[in-house]
C-alpha cells in the first residue's frame, strides 16, 4: 500500500549512512500524513448530477473490468478537487463539453435520460462519437491522473491504479530492480 | 540563522542566483573571506518539503518557474507573433535547477571547445571557438565533482577527455535499462559505460547514499542523496558566517555609477518591497534567460542597449536542449521507476564528422521513460487505444517492460535565436516578460534524425520487441539555457571574457548556461559549474589585488 508506514527494512536502508536520520524521518511521516488525510469525504465543485455523469465516462475510459478502474479509485473526486483548484480554468470546459456529450446523446439514444442509465455497451458508442474531440483529450488526461496520479489529489484511492500498472511508491529500493539487472547479476557470481 | 548583512552596508559580492553555479560562487567567495549575499528569486526549501506527488512536482513541474507569474512569449521567428508559452524553464528555489535536475553530470570532450577549428565554418551559424580549452577547465570539473559529489567511473568512457584523477564515488548500480543498453552496445561494437551522476552512490561528506526511490527528475531529493547546491555547497557558503542567502528576492536592476561600474542590485523581496544592496561587485548567476533578461532591463544612459552590451550579444545566440527519446518495449520487467533515472551512456556518435554532410553529434543515453500518470497519457505506441479495457490493459503491460532511450543533440548558436524583452507586457512584479525567439538550425535537425536511426539501431540490438517515438517537429520547450552571454577574447563579439568576468563592466561578472559558446551534448551541469570554479578563482584573486577597481 502506497500510503503505509514504511517498513523496518526500508528504514534501515534508508537510514544507513545518514547523518540526519531524525530529519529524513520527519519528512517521510510528513509525506505520509499528507498521504493519508486527503480522501475527500463529498463532492467540493460539481453537483451530484454533473459528477455522476462524469463518472460514467471516466468509467469507460478506465473500466472496472474484473480488477479496480476508475470508479473504485475515486477519479471522480481527483476531478472535482481539480476544478474547484489547479485546473479551475477547465470548470466551464466541463459545462460545455458535458453539454455538448448530452445533447449528443439525446441524438443517438432518443428517450434516454442520462449517460449513466445507458447500458455500458451503449455508453461505449456514445464515447467512441467525440473520441476525437479537445474535451475528450481533457477528460482522459484527467481520468488517468486521477487513476494513476498521487492519492493526495483525491483519486487513485488505496493505490489501486499504482498496483494496476505494478508501481511502488517507496522510500528505498536495492537492487536488483528488474529482470535483466538480476540476470546479469546472476551471471555475474557464476 | 545566517549572517544577516544590511542593504545600505556595500557586501564585497553580490549573486544573483542560487543555482548550479550561483550556489558554487558563494561558497567559493565565501569560504576566501568575502562577505556574500546570495538572492534567489524562489523559496528556501528543506527535504521535509518534498513529496513524490507526480501531479505538483513533474505534471506541474513544481519547482520551475510559473508562466503565470512571470510570463514568457515564444515565437520562432521574429516575423511571427509571439504566443504565451513556457518555451525556457529554470529551477525557481535555492539550489535552482540542481534540486530537480535528472543529475546527469558530463564532463564535456576536448573537441568541444575547438569544434570550429576542428569542423570548418557552419553558414547560418555564429559557430565558433570557446576562448579557453578543456586543460584550462579540468581542474575545475575535478574540484566540482569533489565538492559537490559525483558518481561514476573513470576510464570507463574510451572517449573522454584526460582526467587528472578518478571520481569520488564510485557509479550507481546498474539498472535493467543500462543492462539491455550494454548489451546491444557490446553486439554493435558500442562503448556503453556507467552514467556520471550528481547523486551521492555512498555516503560522502556527512550526506547518506541514494536509496533508489526513484523520484529524481523534476522532484527534489528528501534522502539530500542528490548532489544540488542546495545540499552541498551552499551550506559550506552558510558555515563561513560570511554568506547570506536571501530566497523570495527577485532582482529588478543591476544599478551603476557615473564610472559604469556596478554599485549594487535593486530587487523585491519576498513583500515585494524594493530593496537596494550595495556590493563591491556583482555575479550574475541567473542562468541563460534570467542572466540576459535582467542585464537588458539594466539600461542607462552609458549603456542604452542593456548593462554589458556595448556588443549587442547580449541574449542572443540562444542554444536548445536538442534531446529526444525513443522507447523500447521487452519480454520481461525492467520496473525502470525504482532508482536513478540513467545508469549507462555511449559516446560514440559524440564527434561531429564531416562525412556526414552536416554539423552535429549526439550521447545516447538508456533511461526511465516517464512516471505513472505521464505514462498513461504520452507512454503508450502510436495507435494504440486510447480508452477502455484494451487501453486498461496496455498500460499495466507496457508500463514495467518499456525503457527509453535518449539522444542528447547539439544546437547551433544562430544570433536570431535569442532572449527579447516584451515591449509592452510585464509580469507579477512590474519587470518586462520574456520572449524567446528560437528556431533549430537545419543541422540541429540533421542531427536528429540520424541520431535517431543510431538509437533505434541500438533498442533493436537489446531485443526490443517494438520500438517508437523520435523527434519531435515542434522545439517545446528548453531547461538547458546556454549561450546569452558569450564567452569570447573579442569584446565586440561576446559578453564575457575567459574568466566569465563582462568586457564592459570591470566589477561585474556573469556566469552560468549563459556563457557557453556552444553546446556541446546537452549536460550543461558540469561544465556550468566548472566555469563557476574557474570564475571564482579569478574573482578572489581579483578582489585581493584591488583588481576589480573600485
Amino acid at each position: 500500500m502506497p500510503s503505509s508506514p514504511i517498513s523496518r527494512r526500508e528504514w534501515t536502508l534508508a537510514t544507513l549512512g545518514l547523518a540526519a536520520p531524525a530529519e529524513v524521518a520527519e519528512a517521510w511521516q510528513h509525506a505520509h500524513q499528507a498521504a493519508g488525510a486527503a480522501r475527500p469525504a463529498k463532492l467540493e465543485t460539481l453537483s451530484a448530477d454533473e459528477a455522476r455523469e462524469i463518472e460514467a465516462i471516466a468509467s469507460r475510459i478506465i473500466p472496472s473490468d474484473g480488477t479496480p478502474g476508475a470508479r473504485e479509485a475515486g477519479v471522480i473526486y481527483f476531478i472535482d478537487r481539480a476544478l474547484g483548484t489547479w485546473q479551475a480554468e477547465h470548470r466551464d470546459t466541463y459545462r460545455k463539453g458535458m453539454a455538448e456529450v448530452q445533447s449528443l446523446r439525446e441524438r443517438m439514444f432518443p428517450g434516454s435520460s442520462a449517460i449513466a442509465a445507458l447500458s455500458g455497451s451503449d455508453q461505449d458508442r456514445l464515447v467512441a462519437a467525440f473520441e476525437k474531440t479537445p474535451f475528450f483529450e481533457l477528460l482522459r488526461t484527467h481520468t488517468a491522473f486521477g487513476f494513476l496520479g498521487s492519492p493526495v489529489h483525491g483519486g487513485n484511492r488505496d493505490g489501486v491504479g499504482w498496483t494496476h500498472i505494478g508501481f511502488e511508491d517507496k522510500a528505498s529500493f536495492s537492487p536488483p530492480f528488474g529482470f535483466y539487472d538480476a540476470q546479469a547479476m546472476k551471471d555475474e557470481s557464476r | 540563522m545566517s549572517v544577516r548583512f544590511r542593504p545600505s552596508d556595500a557586501v564585497d559580492f553580490l549573486v544573483v542566483g542560487s543555482g548550479a553555479a550561483g550556489g558554487v560562487v558563494a561558497k567559493e567567495l565565501s569560504t576566501a573571506g568575502f562577505r556574500v549575499v546570495v538572492l534567489e528569486q524562489g523559496p528556501y526549501l528543506r527535504e521535509k518539503d518534498y513529496s513524490h506527488d507526480e501531479i505538483h512536482y513533474a505534471t506541474r513541474q513544481g519547482l520551475t518557474n510559473d508562466i503565470r507569474r512571470q510570463p514568457i512569449f515564444y515565437r520562432a521567428s521574429a516575423s511571427e507573433p509571439a504566443v504565451i508559452r513556457k518555451a525556457v524553464g529554470y529551477g525557481r528555489q535555492v539550489g535552482g535547477g540542481t534540486v530537480h535536475f535528472a543529475a546527469n553530470y558530463w564532463r564535456f570532450h576536448e573537441s568541444d571547445f575547438d569544434e570550429r577549428t576542428r569542423f570548418g565554418d557552419v553558414p547560418g551559424s555564429a559557430f565558433a571557438d570557446w576562448p579557453l580549452r578543456y586543460a584550462d577547465l579540468e581542474p575545475h570539473y575535478a574540484k566540482a565533482e569533489r565538492d559537490i559529489g559525483i558518481s561514476g567511473l573513470a576510464g570507463a568512457n574510451p572517449f573522454e577527455a584526460p582526467r587528472s584523477g578518478p571520481y569520488p564515488l564510485p557509479p550507481l548500480p546498474v539498472k535493467s535499462s543500462g543492462v539491455l543498453f550494454d548489451r546491444a552496445c557490446r553486439k554493435l561494437g558500442l562503448h556503453s559505460f556507467p552514467a556520471p551522476m550528481a547523486i551521492l552512490s555512498q555516503p560522502y561528506r556527512g550526506r547518506g547514499a541514494c536509496t533508489h526511490c526513484g523520484f529524481c527528475s523534476w522532484f527534489g531529493c528528501e534522502m539530500r542523496a542528490k548532489s544540488s547546491t542546495l545540499v552541498s555547497v551552499i551550506p559550506m557558503a552558510e558555515k563561513t558566517g560570511r554568506c547570506e542567502i536571501r530566497a523570495g528576492c527577485y532582482a529588478r536592476k543591476i544599478e551603476i555609477d557615473k564610472r559604469g561600474r556596478v554599485t549594487g542590485v535593486v530587487y523585491f523581496d519576498e513583500r515585494k518591497r524594493e530593496i537596494r544592496q550595495r556590493a563591491k561587485a556583482v555575479v550574475l548567476c541567473a542562468n541563460g534567460a534570467e542572466s540576459p533578461k535582467l542585464l537588458l532591463v539594466s539600461k542607462s544612459n552609458l549603456f542604452p542597449e542593456g548593462l554589458a552590451n556595448s556588443s549587442g550579444m547580449v541574449g542572443k545566440c540562444l542554444m536548445w536542449d536538442n534531446t529526444f527519446g525513443i522507447n523500447g518495449l521487452f519480454e520481461h520487467p525492467l520496473n525502470e521507476f525504482k532508482s536513478v533515472k540513467v545508469t549507462r551512456v555511449a559516446h560514440d556518435y559524440y564527434r561531429s564528422d564531416p562525412k556526414r554532410g552536416f554539423f552535429g553529434g549526439g550521447g545516447i543515453d538508456a533511461r526511465f521513460g516517464g512516471y505513472p500518470a505521464g505514462f498513461a497519457i504520452g507512454g503508450l505506441p502510436p495507435g494504440a487505444p486510447r480508452w477502455g479495457s484494451e487501453y486498461k490493459r496496455q498500460i499495466a503491460e507496457y508500463f514495467n517492460r518499456t525503457m527509453m532511450a535518449a539522444g542528447h543533440c547539439t544546437s547551433l548558436p544562430v544570433e536570431s535565436n535569442n532572449i527579447t524583452l516584451s515591449p509592452d507586457v510585464k509580469d507579477e512584479w512590474g519587470v518586462p516578460a520574456m520572449v524567446v525567439t528560437f528556431r533549430y538550425h537545419p543541422d540541429d535537425i540533421q542531427t536528429q534524425k540520424w541520431l535517431h536511426q543510431r538509437m533505434v539501431e541500438i533498442l533493436d540490438a537489446a531485443g526490443a520487441s517494438k520500438i517508437w517515438g523520435g523527434p519531435g517537429s515542434d522545439p517545446g520547450s528548453t531547461f538547458h539555457l546556454m549561450g546569452t552571454c558569450r564567452m569570447g577574447a573579442d569584446p565586440r563579439r561576446s559578453v564575457v571574457n575567459p574568466f566569465s568576468r563582462t568586457h564592459d563592466v570591470p566589477n561585474l561578472f556573469v556566469v552560468d548556461g549563459s556563457n557557453f559558446v556552444t553546446s556541446g551534448r546537452q549536460q550543461p551541469t558540469a561544465t556550468i559549474q566548472a566555469l563557476a570554479y574557474r570564475a571564482s578563482e579569478r574573482m578572489v584573486s581579483e578582489a585581493r589585488n584591488g583588481g576589480l577597481g573600485r
